[in-house]
């Protein structure tokens, strides 16, 4: 067999690339060579997956892992000394320094707060559905709806002037562009930790009803962690959603019978959304995790130092877990899917997420019940660029 | 059922409370599970049973 690379390029929009979900009834892990040379895993098994990521012996520390994706070897190289200094960015911790964070922002996210937040995502969704339909159609939807809802929302919440977007939004994309070079993804980490420290500066000063303000307040976190804080929730927080909201209603367009049930029966959202998060799943590079000793998994021994990547998207039709899983069927119990991830790192946002789709799909369909696409399916075009998946564009008309 | 949790080794993510709310909630101070109920009723503990399960960071035990 010829060596495995990790690969984004897909075959069909929504079906993962064929040469990695071939491998996903195969076997657990497969040996995989990364992006320097590295000799490591990629994981596609569900039950190997969500041990490995429950693990303590696997780290999630940047000077412990390797990049998959080639475009990222030479940013990885460069960043090298740099990344891992990023204070406060806690994705890429492990505990217990890692749950020092966690703890300090989990009590804003429980169910119950985002809960409390269900009116006000329900009013900024409708306002969008309003300004869409002035503004008259075609319309992209990205655009008009499937961004802005998210963006709003996080910004409210974390108290990041919404007026800024246009900054913090081509930041975010060239962090998240996969073929971004080395200098443009260090300029957009500046100018994003320069643009947040600007900000908590003047919470400190004049402190107001949000999470910075809270947390600044709060005295636990010096400015630079409060910054590499504030980076993790604004870049997770906003385009993570967008793209569900995006890719999900191009689904829903291509699949009319499942769409008529989002849209006409109110017992199918909530099983609905967690479909479309497996189905779909929008994380289509990464996680990665070292392993700081030598571990078994499934018959498997990694090697201590030896990285291990998981493909997301093919775990979450492990046909063990998900028998018919390459197909969209909003009915399936899809509860259990790691599209959040698993183990301590699980998303923090998900039930702010899960509330933003369980509004967002059924007002959008309620309020345009003959949306259709605008152009060929052909030629929406699909972020396989990008290290989260979606469409860039999605023309509607109705 | 008795469940057990414990809490310094929750994470907050929910997903028990999303499960079964009337068995689970969150703190409201550092988002860790608080036990509405350490024995449930008999129609609940299949809820209880998935929330287990999906649990990320194995902070739920159920001893019969
Ligand atoms: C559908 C939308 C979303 C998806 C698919 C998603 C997915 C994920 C995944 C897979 C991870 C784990 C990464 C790993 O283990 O390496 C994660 C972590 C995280 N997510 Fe999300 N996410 C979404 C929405 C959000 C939102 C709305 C927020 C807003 C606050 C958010 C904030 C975070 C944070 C802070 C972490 C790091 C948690 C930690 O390290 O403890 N996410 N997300
Ligand atoms: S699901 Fe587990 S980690 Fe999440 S809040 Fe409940 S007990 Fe804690």
């Amino acid at each position: 067999m010829s060596e495995l690379i990790m690969t984004t390029d897909r075959e069909r929009p929504f079906d993962p690339p064929d040469r990695i979900a071939g491998l996903g009834g195969e076997a657990p892990l497969h040996r995989l060579t990364f992006a320097d040379g590295h000799e490591g895993w990629l994981v596609t098994g569900y039950t190997a997956a969500r041990a490995i990521l429950a693990d303590p012996r696997f780290s999630n520390r940047p000077e412990y892992t390797h990049p998959t994706i080639p475009a990222r070897a030479e940013v990885a190289e460069k960043l090298r000394g740099r990344e891992f200094a990023v204070p406060g960015f806690f994705l890429r911790m492990d505990a217990p320094e890692h749950t020092r964070y966690r703890k300090l922002l989990t009590g804003q996210f429980t169910v119950r707060r985002m809960k409390q937040l269900e009116p006000r995502v329900e009013e900024i969704t409708h306002a969008r559905l309003d300004a869409m339909e002035a503004a008259g159609k075609p319309a992209d939807l990205v655009e008009q709806f499937a961004l802005p809802i998210p963006s709003l929302v996080i910004c409210e919440l974390l108290g990041v002037p919404y007026e800024d977007r246009e900054r913090f939004q081509s930041d975010s994309r060239a962090l998240l562009a996969l073929e971004s070079g080395a200098d443009e993804v260090i300029d957009a980490m500046r100018s994003m930790t320069g643009y947040l420290y600007g900000l908590i500066q003047r919470k400190r000063a004049e402190p107001q009803d949000d999470l910075i303000s809270g947390l600044v307040q709060g005295g636990e976190l010096a400015d630079d962690e409060l910054t590499g804080v504030s980076f993790l929730l604004l870049v997770a927080g906003h385009e993570t959603t967008a793209n569900m909201l995006g890719l999900g209603t191009y689904a829903l367009l291509r699949n009319p019978d499942q769409l008529a049930a989002m849209r006409d029966d109110p017992s199918v959202v909530d099983n609905g959304v967690e479909e479309l998060l497996r189905y779909l799943t929008i994380i289509h590079v990464g996680p990665i995790r070292s392993a700081l000793e030598d571990v078994e998994v499934e018959g498997v021994v990694v090697r201590k130092g030896q990285s291990v990547a998981f493909s997301l998207p093919v775990v979450n039709r492990d046909p063990a877990r998900f028998p018919g899983g390459d197909s969209l069927d909003l009915a399936r119990p899809a509860g259990g899917h790691l599209t959040f991830g698993h183990g301590i790192h699980q998303c923090l946002g998900q039930q702010l997420a899960r509330i933003e789709m369980r509004i967002g799909y059924p007002a959008l369909l309620r309020r345009f019940p003959g949306l259709r696409l605008a152009v060929p399916p052909e030629e929406v075009p699909m972020r396989t660029d990008m290290s989260i998946y979606g469409v860039h564009r999605l023309p509607v008309t109705w | 059922m008795e469940i057990k949790a414990d809490t310094t080794v929750c994470i907050g993510a929910g997903m028990c409370a999303l499960t079964v709310p009337q068995v689970f909630d969150q703190s409201d101070e550092d988002g860790t599970v608080v036990l509405l109920e350490t024995s449930p009723p008999a129609e609940l503990e299949d809820g209880v049973r998935r929330a287990v399960t999906l649990c990320p960071s194995g902070a739920l035990s159920i001893a019969e």
